[in-house]
C-alpha cells in the first residue's frame, strides 16, 4: 500500500476519533498536542487501525507506556541516555532527533505524529 | 433508587453478545421532569436519552466484564457514536443489544443497537430499531499512565450481582 493510501485512511480515522477536521491532520501534527489525543484515545486509535488494516498492535507498541514514569529512563525532567535507546528500540517508528537534541520529558509527546503513524503502519503492513 | 438502568438480561454468549431491557416506567421520578406541563403544552414524560445510552454501557459493560470473569476494572472510556430517533415513553420496553467488535488486555469496543417495543393489548409488538451506540471501555488497571486504582472491583457492584443472579446467570464476583 502506498504511503499516501495509508494517510488517507488514518486521516479519516483520526477525525473520526477525536472530532478534528481533516485538514488539521496533516504529516507533521502531534497527536496529543496538535490534535487533544488523550490517552484513552490511542486505545481507540489502536482499534481502529487494527481494525482498518487488519494486523494486530500489542499494548505499548504504537506508544510507549510507562518510560516517563521509571526514574531510570528519565531524571530531572529530561529523558536519559538510556531512555532514549529504550525509545530508539521500543518504537522505531519515531523521529527521536528533535527529542536526541532537546530530551526534556514535555517532548515525548511531540514525537507521536501522524507522520510517525503513517511509518508505524507502513512497516506493519510490510512486515505482515 | 440504585443507578441500575437495565431491568433484566435476556440473553448472554460470553465474549461475544448480550441482551437486556428495561422497562419504562411512571413510577421513575424524573420523568415527572422529564418533560413536565407548561402553560402552552401537555407533560412529555420520556426516558432521558443520555439514560439510554447509560442502560446500554451497563449493557455492553457487563458483556465485556463477564469475559474476564469481572476480574477487570470495565469503565466507559468513550462514546464513539449515539444516534437516537425517537423516544421511549412510560410502558415501553427498551432492548439493549450489544455486540463485542474488539477485545484486547487494555480494554475493549462494542457496537450497540437500541430497540424500543410499544405497550399493546396482546403483547405482540414487534421491536423497532431506534438507534445505534457504539462504545469504548477501558480495562482500569491497565491504564497507560500505571495509575494504581484499589484493588476491590467497586464497578460491578451488589446491584449487578442481583441483576445477574435474577436473570439466571451465574456471578462469582
Amino acid at each position: 500500500m502506498e504511503r499516501s493510501e495509508i494517510f488517507d485512511k488514518i486521516q479519516e480515522i483520526l477525525v473520526d476519533a477525536l472530532a478534528v477536521d481533516d485538514d488539521e491532520v496533516t504529516n507533521e501534527a502531534t497527536l496529543i498536542g496538535d490534535l487533544g489525543a488523550e490517552s484513552i484515545d490511542i486505545l481507540d486509535i489502536t482499534f481502529k487501525l487494527e481494525q482498518e488494516f487488519g494486523f494486530k498492535i500489542a499494548q505499548g507498541e504504537l506508544f510507549p507506556e510507562g518510560i516517563t514514569q521509571d526514574p531510570d529512563y528519565v531524571q530531572d525532567g529530561k529523558v536519559t541516555s538510556k531512555g532514549i535507546e529504550l525509545l530508539k528500540e521500543r518504537v522505531p517508528h519515531f523521529n527521536l532527533s528533535d527529542l536526541e537534541s532537546d530530551p526534556s520529558v514535555e517532548n515525548v509527546a511531540k514525537i507521536f505524529t501522524v507522520d510517525a503513524l503513517v511509518t508505524f503502519c507502513d512497516q506493519k503492513l510490510q512486515t505482515a | 433508587m440504585r443507578w441500575m438502568w437495565i431491568d433484566r438480561i435476556v440473553e448472554l454468549v460470553p465474549k461475544e453478545r448480550m441482551v437486556a431491557i428495561k422497562q419504562v416506567s411512571m413510577a421513575e421520578e424524573h420523568l415527572h421532569d422529564h418533560f413536565p406541563s407548561t402553560s402552552n403544552r401537555k407533560a412529555m414524560p420520556m426516558m432521558p436519552m443520555s439514560l439510554i445510552v447509560e442502560g446500554m454501557a451497563q449493557t455492553a459493560g457487563v458483556l465485556v466484564g463477564h469475559a474476564e470473569g469481572f476480574k477487570e476494572k470495565v469503565v466507559l472510556a468513550k462514546v464513539s457514536k449515539a444516534k437516537l430517533d425517537r423516544e421511549a415513553t412510560p410502558g415501553c420496553t427498551l432492548r439493549y443489544t450489544a455486540t463485542i467488535e474488539q477485545f484486547t488486555a487494555a480494554g475493549a469496543s462494542t457496537k450497540g443497537i437500541v430497540e424500543l417495543i410499544e405497550p399493546s393489548a396482546n403483547g405482540q409488538s414487534e421491536p423497532v430499531v431506534i438507534g445505534q451506540i457504539d462504545l469504548l471501555f477501558s480495562h482500569l488497571d491497565q491504564n497507560m499512565g500505571g495509575i494504581e486504582y484499589p484493588e476491590e472491583n467497586f464497578v460491578f457492584s451488589e446491584s449487578f450481582k442481583t441483576l445477574m443472579e435474577t436473570s439466571g446467570i451465574e456471578a462469582n464476583f
